[in-house]
């Protein structure tokens, strides 16, 4: 036994003599209980009815995601109006890189094209982020050092971006003299 | 923040994701872990010697395992979003289900034995007690005032069967923890089934250090005299465990040189250089050789009390420092190494931030500080009385 001191020693009461030495148990269990209960409870009133509809989230956030307002076209969309552009594109290695995917959601420009101009991008920044040298990307993939290579200079200045191949053009003026 | 690079690094590896708060947790939860592994050798194992610390342990675990989610709350940021791990859990998420190894060990293990044990006390407490201590303690004891022999012996027994359950439990929380490393199979460092063994028994150590010194520091402040068969004991168990904590982990190293993957000569060459003074002389040599070394001479040579206590109180801080440098550099070794075995990082500790150094520190504090109050509420000390000063009742010995 593990306490050395007195104990306080309570009147039997014949039947109630168990229930009252393991009266302290009763109420912590009384108090587990409430616990539990107040849990499920609380489950209950917080947990979406919608969790779990389809997977480990919650159903309804589908239908509430699709009834955001569309903000990409889509480069159908664009090149049903901009068809000089996809003739270019189609020359170059931009042509499977979606219209978007540079200038941005153009969906408002889509539905009006007079009143929503698409803002002009800096090239200096926009081709940086995937032409910036860096080890982890394949060896066959076209990268520079962009300070040692256009030294802030705008991309565009050189590359026309739909068919970013300079020396295509070259060909292309050779093949014209000839 | 520009952070130093040598070789190659992907780029998603420069920074490092898991910072110093990652290294607290599972330092904290060895420390409770390891705390009640030392409170259930008394009550499971018979092992009379070490009962001056059984209740300081119990409330030393509790202490810490209060503070141990912090520094994952912390991290992620968002704490009010961690109780919606119990609304809808994932059971496929082993992070996700820490939460219920947690909350199983917090309720059903810790608090509970505690209560049990100290229920007399406090019902006593209760009864003598005036004002707003009285209703705490009347809320503690959960209004019942019955101490009768009979019911303290049902308590005895209920108590030892939930320590008999609790060492698995802490096991299991512990193991835990070296289970979420252990399970990065992409990460070499990491990925090893032997984690969750080292886990337990650095946890072990740690655990035992820390309340080892504890009741020494807290016996020295309260002016009183040390166990010395107590301490002895203890020391003595902090040893064993030592000493088969450090063969699974040389076992681990060895079986890693011998096997010599592809990815080892990375990790030897960041132990010879960035780990060097964490791992090796940190970790290996003050932390683990040292104290085993102190430790071991406790059993073969004939010193004082004086001597041994002196050397106990070396050898304990110098666990709880190497298992925190263990910890250190499983969590961020593991991060500083590219997976391209390549290039290396760095980790840069930001000071007064969200997961800087300050905030460690705190965190760190903030244990000593919950266990000050539980001592205030419920001395752990086997000579306290158990009444209060006030008390009309004469004090009684307890425990």
């Amino acid at each position: 036994m593990r306490f050395s001191g007195p104990a306080i020693q309570t009147p039997a009461h014949g039947k109630n003599h168990v229930f009252k030495d393991i009266e302290h148990l009763i109420r912590l269990a009384a108090v587990m209980a409430i616990g539990l209960i107040a849990f499920i409870v609380l489950r209950a009133a917080v947990v979406p009815r919608s969790f779990g509809q389809y997977g480990h989230y919650r159903g309804a956030a589908i239908a509430e995601a699709a009834a955001h307002p569309i903000s990409y076209a889509g480069h159908t969309v664009c090149e049903g109006c901009h068809t000089d552009v996809v003739e270019q594109k189609k020359l170059g290695k931009h042509v499977g890189v979606p219209c978007e995917a540079c200038h941005g959601p153009l969906a408002k420009h889509a539905d009006d094209p007079a009143s929503v101009t698409p803002p002009k991008l800096d090239t200096a920044v926009l081709c940086a982020r995937c032409h910036e040298a860096n080890s982890a990307k394949p060896k066959w993939f076209p990268q520079v050092v962009t300070a040692d290579h256009s030294g802030g200079v705008a991309c565009d200045t050189c590359h026309q971006p739909h068919k970013p191949r300079i020396e295509d053009e070259k060909t292309a003026a050779s093949g014209r003299k000839n | 923040m520009q952070i130093p690079v040598e070789g190659f690094m992907y780029p998603n590896e420069v920074e490092l994701q898991w910072s110093v708060l990652i290294v607290l947790y599972p330092y904290i939860t060895g420390l409770v872990a390891g705390a009640f592994i030392l409170a259930s050798l008394e009550r499971v194992f018979r092992v009379e010697a070490v009962k001056p610390t059984y209740r300081l342990a119990l409330l030393t675990a509790l202490s810490f395992l209060l503070v141990a989610p912090m520094p994952l709350q912390l991290h992620l940021g968002h704490p009010e979003r961690s109780f919606e791990m119990y609304l809808t859990p994932h059971r496929s998420s082993a992070m996700a289900m820490f939460g219920f190894v947690y909350l199983w060990y917090l309720m059903a293990v810790l608090l509970l034995e505690i209560w049990l044990d100290y229920r007399r006390d406090i019902v006593l407490k209760a009864q003598t007690s005036q004002g707003f201590t009285r209703l705490l303690y009347r809320l503690l004891s959960l209004g019942s005032n019955n101490i009768s022999e009979r019911s303290l012996r049902i308590d005895e027994r209920l108590g030892y069967f939930i320590t008999l359950i609790g060492i698995p439990s802490a096991f299991l929380l512990h193991g835990y923890v070296g289970f979420i490393f252990g399970s990065v199979k992409a990460n070499p460092w990491w990925s090893s089934p032997l984690m969750p063994i080292v886990f337990i028994f650095s946890a072990m150590v740690s655990g035992i250090a820390a309340v080892m010194l504890l009741y020494m520091l807290t016996t020295h402040l309260r002016t009183r005299t040390i166990d010395m068969r107590c301490v002895d004991t203890i020391a003595r168990y902090l040893l064993y465990t030592f000493v088969i904590d450090f063969s699974l982990e040389m076992l681990d190293l060895l079986q890693r040189i011998y096997e010599a993957d592809e990815s080892f000569r990375s990790l030897d060459f960041m132990v010879h250089t960035r780990l060097w003074t964490s791992q090796v002389i940190i970790q290996i040599l003050l932390g683990t050789v040292t104290p085993i070394v102190l430790l071991g001479l406790t059993q073969v040579l004939t010193l004082t009390d004086t001597a041994r206590k002196r050397i106990y109180a070396i050898a304990g801080s110098l666990t709880v420092v190497g298992i925190f440098a263990m910890r250190w550099n499983v969590v961020i070794g593991g991060q500083l190494f590219s997976k391209s075995f390549l290039g290396y990082t760095t980790y840069k500790m930001g000071f007064a931030t969200r997961e800087g150094l300050l905030t460690a520190i705190v965190l760190m504090i903030l244990p000593f500080g919950i266990l000050w109050v539980l001592v205030k509420l419920l001395p752990p000390w086997p000579d306290a009385g158990s009444l209060p000063a006030s008390g009309t009742t004469p004090a009684h010995g307890t425990t």
